[in-house]
């Protein structure tokens, strides 16, 4: 029979606990390439599958100060030096005029970062992905839980890990095409 | 294995209602609202309400066409008024627009579960209201194709903006308040245009909502920086709902006439703004429950929560209105006196009198309980706040200008037919995005309800 390529296998749940669990003995096992899909963020599950820290709050960091810092000095640039305008002598660095639009600028570009940054980090959009080649995996946008042990991870072996997942008593373990 | 069931929570004192009713199951949920988009058959009031409220775009499109062709003395402003109509509907749409944030942003950092369910339509509201907003500083300009100039851009007369003028203040802070709100809101939504792209049964819809959730899928790890983003958006958008709305008070706090001289403005404009959001998303909120039957999603509970949000905001308003008339008497400067003497018995004292009615006695019903679980009481509650709201601000804007300092200088204001319709055209695209909202996109997050149940249940065990 011919052998489809694979991108992995998938194991379906139908509780967020389970999922959980799953993960949790996955990642004892010794796989490091896998992922979990589901239809809300679960507590605890991206440990389980061994993520850890994410970038995206140094993203909003260096925007917000960035946004600060350009909307200051755009003020800056533009009051003092290149259309001052001399009203009674007063300071052309009128800084504390200068804030509310220093601190919108600022709020803008963290905004601005934390979106794109989610975005990029998160390699979206990506309209394609074999995931979606299972049919049951539209269920991961309603009430199941998946997990996929990826082929690319060394431990993989198709006949074992297919065993292992099905001793964790999914609802259905699926090959997922590449 | 069975999918949790969200049993029926034991309500601690038996009275309040839950955020929720029991029963509901993440299959239930996710059916009940995307099928209001996907499946159902779009029932005949979105038509009816949809043909009215875009007969008033056109109205609307009319009378900016007019405005712009003829000029701004289509309008009723005059010297002394220079302001009227425009100024009083950008800040009454931009106060409406607080809310949804505050549902939104605030509600989230304070965890509190209620706002699931109806932080996404408050939030549409919240970008529809600013985008209603932001037409009227641009069209109430005497020459409003050059309106970019109040952009700082390169150009070739070698001038910039006047960064210390609130009116400037107001251009970056309004703008930045869409688009963080706009993304906030997107970013809300990308999960649930995922279910759609899943559940929708044409290629035409599956297409479009599958590329505009770019792709998602669900995975762990892609929740979880969105959580960590969708946690810091919410961080900054809070500053902003104070933020904004006090950049927009500094419009009338900074001047040197008599009502706009007051440092009371900042908190009484923001407490405000809140006031007459949370009265307009009552106001969306109940006829959209009956009608589409969201009864156990959009729960009494949640009603009772913003009524008494109203309340809250309510009574900050007024200690507003009683601290300005206080200064004003206690600073011994005759021009403040004369000013809280002519708002209320002067030729527009009867707006005043109307005001403290619709915005300060009327709303006092809300301290009886009762009041909150009565749903059509509690609709006249909120359109009384309404148009309170609307009232003040035209106290705010043409009592001030009409008599300031010198009486030779005195005079009157009243709006025009044009003033009239871009007002209710305003209304009407208002009304009309919200319908396009509701029919094409989950009104109800969907993935928040879910995580709502689930931790609901787990509460349980």
């Amino acid at each position: 029979m011919e052998r489809i390529p694979l991108y992995g296998l998938m194991a379906e749940f139908g509780t967020p606990e389970a999922l959980l669990d799953a993960a949790r003995r996955s990642s004892r096992e010794g796989f490091k390439r896998m992922d979990a899909y589901t239809p809300f963020p679960v507590d605890g599950l991206a440990e389980a599958i061994g993520f850890r820290r994410t970038r995206v709050p140094l993203i909003v960091l260096i925007g917000g100060i960035a946004g600060c810092l350009g909307g200051f000095f755009l003020q800056y640039w533009a009051a003092v030096l290149d259309y001052p305008i001399n009203v009674g002598g007063r300071p052309l660095n009128s800084w504390p005029a200068f804030i509310p639009v220093t601190f919108e600028m600022t709020i803008l570009v963290a905004a601005l970062s934390a979106f794109l940054g989610v975005l990029a980090l998160n390699g979206l959009p990506m309209p394609y992905h074999p995931v979606f080649n299972v049919e049951r995996f539209e269920l991961a946008s309603r009430n199941r839980f998946f997990l996929c042990i990826e082929a690319a991870d060394p431990l993989f072996d198709r006949e074992r890990t297919g065993k292992f997942l099905e001793s964790l008593a999914p609802e259905g373990v699926y090959e997922v095409e590449s | 294995m069975a999918e949790p069931v969200h049993p029926s929570s034991p309500t601690p004192s038996g009275q309040s209602p839950q955020i929720i009713e029991p029963g509901h199951t993440f299959a239930t949920l996710t059916d009940k609202i995307s099928a209001i988009v996907l499946t159902q058959r779009t029932p005949w009031f979105w038509y009816v309400g949809f043909a009215l409220s875009f007969v008033l775009v056109l109205v609307l499109l009319f009378s900016i066409a007019a405005l712009i062709t003829v000029g701004i003395g289509l309008f009723g402003v005059n010297v002394p008024v220079a302001w009227g109509f425009a100024i009083v509907n950008f800040v009454w749409w931009i106060g409406i627009g607080h809310a949804g944030t505050l549902i939104s942003a605030i509600l989230l950092l304070l965890r509190q579960k209620w706002r699931q369910s109806i932080n996404r339509f408050a939030e549409a509201m919240t970008l529809f209201a600013v985008a209603c907003a932001g037409i009227f500083p641009l069209i109430h300009l005497g020459r409003p194709w050059y309106f970019y100039w109040l952009f700082p851009y390169p150009n070739t007369m070698g001038i910039q903006p006047q960064f210390r003028s609130a009116l400037v203040w107001d251009v970056f802070a309004v703008s930045t308040y869409f688009l963080v709100s706009l993304l906030f809101w997107f970013l809300g939504l990308i999960p649930d245009l995922a279910t759609l792209r899943d559940r929708a049964r044409g290629r035409v819809p599956r297409f479009i909502y599958g590329m505009l959730a770019m792709g998602w899928r669900g995975s762990a790890v892609h929740w979880h920086r969105y959580e960590m983003a969708y946690l810091l958006l919410a961080g900054l958008a809070t500053p902003l709902v104070i933020s904004v709305h006090t950049v927009v008070s500094f419009d009338f706090a900074i001047a040197l006439v008599p009502g706009w001289h007051s440092t009371i403005f900042p908190p009484y404009f923001v407490a405000g703004a809140i006031y007459s959001g949370f009265a307009m998303v009552l106001t969306i909120a109940i006829p959209l429950r009956r009608l589409y039957g969201l009864e156990d999603l959009i729960t009494d509970r949640h009603l009772r929560n913003m009524g008494v949000v109203m309340l809250a905001t309510g009574l900050v308003v007024a200690y507003g209105y009683l601290m300005e008339t206080f200064t004003a008497w206690y600073s011994g400067d005759i021009f403040e006196q004369y000013l809280i003497m002519n708002r209320m018995f002067g030729p527009y004292g009867y707006m005043y009198w109307l005001l403290i009615l619709f915005n300060i006695l009327i709303p006092q019903l809300l301290w009886v309980r009762r009041v909150h679980a009565n749903v059509p009481l509690l609709f006249l509650i909120a359109l009384s706040v309404n148009i309170g709201m609307w009232l003040e601000r035209y106290v705010i804007v043409v009592v001030s200008l009409h008599r300031d300092f010198m009486p030779s200088a005195w005079g009157m204001y009243s709006g025009t037919i044009v003033d009239y319709a871009v007002f209710a055209g305003s209304i009407g695209l208002f009304v009309s995005l919200l319908f396009l909202f509701i029919r094409f996109l989950p009104m109800i997050s969907i993935f928040e309800m879910r995580e709502l149940v689930h931790e609901l249940d787990e509460r349980r065990r």
